[in-house]
């Protein structure tokens, strides 16, 4: 019993200063730097300014922010379009089958998504294996420009947070009491109105935590815009990145950081509250 | 038109290289409540399901109104199923679980509220149209999920133990309702148990399942009273069963020796010389004597009280005979027996009426 006490109070402790040092602490850190000053000469001069956010507000950065949202928002309902129906399938099949799809699904996990990425390059560029296939197939006369261009983006972003709206969705159907559709369909209710009426509501929040889990990173993931955007492609993630590394403009770097998180905890706020609710809810019903 | 609102044909299922079901032939009269009766694992639910059409036979067919469903989908049949779990959606109130069967069958909106409240009336719910399933007791919960089905007016309405996870007491008003509520509908009602008591008290005919196939059909009481064979008899109330032969047979009646003592009883199975039967007779039907008062007549059995039960109603006895093989009875109080005092230990003759006996050819 005490033993068991210590120990639970030493993983806590550790998880509380790991989370205190690596996120809470940088995470101040960088709120810190967003409200310095900056010049040529130095990468941060310590004088309180509000210029950093006021910059967010030029409009090349307001484009920036709106494409970056655009993007996002494609890659996200793109993976839903592709999970849904995916993990719905996953949860259906022989448990012997479901093994081995489970594993194609996690395999890329193990290979490193740059190199991942590289592979979707090989695979886009003109002279690549898609427009290869779709050359000799006689469906195009000539080569499709994909790289560099937001569509490359969005399939690099679908085909490396996929997995992340599949599993949430997956446990959600798996959870799912088989006899609800059932009786959907002995009531007469078509396959549109299964799916429309019992399938979506009773997966909301499968589909909410998948949506969290694919929109979030798709706004950060900078190496993906760099490498299939090309150079005319700059959406929140590298242009943070290029604010740090190259222009060495740490405060408006942060700013943006800043800007995002809020964002994040803006939309973890909602699922939070609407999770919390559906809980109280259930736990009255109870 | 069709008398038969629901005909099975030679149906048998099989799943993968078992077979669930084995050549089922089976009427379900307009009107009527029918019982599926079986011990788990007999293939009730699945014969259930060929008529729902969750599952198709693997040889056979299935009728309804007279039309072959060989093709035709679940939503499309006119039956409703009441599920065993009830398979309340979760997240509509229970006034949108009853609309939901008819949003789908595209019912004019106007209509929708009327028939709704009419149906939550008929399980007396309705001030619980905007409560969601969860808010509701396990009988609550029932009612919902037969209102959800007979809201939408099937041909046949088909019940997979709706009561097996309500207690004992809410069982027995939630059976009687259900009679209630099928003779004010005037539909059929399928229903599967495993209870041999639920089936005998609310059917007009029972189906008595084993092992994929149909062993009688009968009334309540022709099931009871005249099991056709041992599996029936023994999975219908309790019986004392003696293996025996006919030991000699003249004109319509035949001779048997139980316990040493020779029986005679009417041959109303054919039975021939020499061949092995079982009889069987149901605890009430026996007969306990004071060795002590009465004095030894034919067809008596002598044996020894070993166990007294009082069940309020009755005084129910456990009795070692001479072979060793023990007999329960049954023995209600009413006013030639108002007291029925046994201890263990006492010396009783058995009696039965001649012809309350059933006697069925034998079987291993």
């Amino acid at each position: 019993m005490k033993y068991d006490s210590h120990f639970k109070y030493m993983s806590l402790t550790l998880i509380w200063v790991w989370l205190g040092i690596f996120a809470l602490l940088s995470f101040l850190l960088v709120l810190g730097v967003s409200f310095l000053e900056h010049d040529a000469t130095h990468i941060v001069i310590p004088k309180f300014t509000w210029s950093s956010y006021t910059f967010l507000f030029h409009p090349i950065l307001l484009k920036i922010f709106g494409y970056s949202f655009v993007v996002a928002i494609t890659a996200t309902a793109s993976c839903l379009l592709i999970g849904y129906p995916f993990a719905y399938f996953l949860s259906q099949i022989h448990i012997r089958y479901k093994s081995l799809l489970m594993l194609f699904l996690v395999i890329p996990f193990w290979t490193s998504s740059l190199v991942r990425s590289y592979a979707v390059m090989a695979i886009l560029k003109t002279k690549g294996i898609l427009n290869t296939i779709l050359l000799s197939l006689g469906l195009i006369h000539e080569p499709l420009q994909l790289l560099f261009t937001n569509t490359a983006v969005t399939i690099g972003l679908v085909y490396n947070l996929l997995p992340f709206m599949v599993l949430p969705l997956y446990a959600n159907f798996e959870r799912l009491d088989e006899r609800l559709l059932e009786a959907a369909e002995d009531l007469g209710a078509s396959r549109f109105m299964t799916l429309y009426r019992i399938l979506i509501p009773l997966t909301k929040p499968g589909i909410y935590a998948g949506i969290m889990m694919v929109f979030l990173p798709s706004m950060t993931l900078f190496y993906i815009p760099d490498l299939l955007g090309g150079a005319r492609s700059v959406l929140l993630g590298n242009l943070i990145e290029n604010q740090f590394l190259f222009a060495n403009n740490w405060p408006v770097g942060s700013a943006i950081s800043v800007l995002l998180t809020f964002v994040m905890g803006v939309m973890l706020l909602v699922y939070w509250r609407n999770s919390q609710r559906s809980d109280n809810k259930q736990q009255v019903l109870l | 038109m069709a008398q038969n609102i629901v005909e099975i044909k030679n149906a048998s299922k099989s799943f993968a290289d078992q077979e669930i079901l084995r050549d089922i032939s089976l009427e379900v009269r307009q009107g009527e409540f029918l019982t599926l009766l079986g011990p788990s694992g007999c293939g009730k639910t699945t014969l259930l399901r060929l008529i729902s059409g969750f599952e198709h036979p693997t040889t056979g067919q299935v009728f309804i109104d007279g039309k072959d469903m060989v093709d035709t989908a679940p939503p499309l049949r006119h039956v409703n199923t009441v599920f065993q779990s009830y398979a309340l959606f979760p997240h509509m109130t229970v006034y949108e679980n009853v609309a939901f069967g008819l949003e789908c069958h595209h019912v004019p909106k106007g209509e929708i509220p009327e028939r709704v409240m009419a149906a939550l009336a008929m399980v007396k719910l309705e001030k619980y149209s905007q409560r969601k399933p969860k808010q509701l007791s396990g009988g609550q919960q029932q009612r919902v999920a037969i209102a959800r089905a007979v809201v939408n007016e099937p041909l046949v309405l088909l019940l997979d133990e709706p009561l097996s996870s309500l207690d004992y007491r809410l069982r027995k008003d939630m059976q009687l309702e259900l009679k209630q509520l099928q003779r004010k509908l005037g539909i059929a009602f399928i229903f599967v148990t495993h209870d041999q008591e639920e089936a005998l008290s609310m059917s007009d005919r029972v189906v008595v399942m084993e092992e994929g196939s149909v062993q009688q059909v009968g009334t309540p009481r022709e099931v009871y009273e005249e099991p056709v064979n041992l599996t029936v008899a023994k999975f219908i109330g309790e019986t004392n069963i003696f293996d025996t032969e006919v030991v000699s047979l003249f004109e319509d009646q035949i001779l048997v020796s139980i316990e040493e003592e020779k029986h005679t009883y009417l041959n109303k199975g054919g039975f021939a010389l020499g061949q092995k039967v079982h009889v069987v007779v149901r605890p009430e039907d026996i007969r306990v004597w004071d060795q002590e008062k009465v004095k030894h007549e034919s067809n008596m059995i002598a044996g020894v009280v070993e166990e007294v039960i009082y069940k309020g109603t009755t005084m129910d006895l456990r009795v070692r005979l001479k072979s060793g093989k023990w007999v329960a009875t049954t023995e209600f109080f009413d006013e030639d027996d108002p007291k029925l005092e046994y201890h263990i230990g006492q010396k009783v003759w058995l009696q039965w009426m001649p012809g309350w006996e059933v006697i069925l050819p034998y079987e291993v």
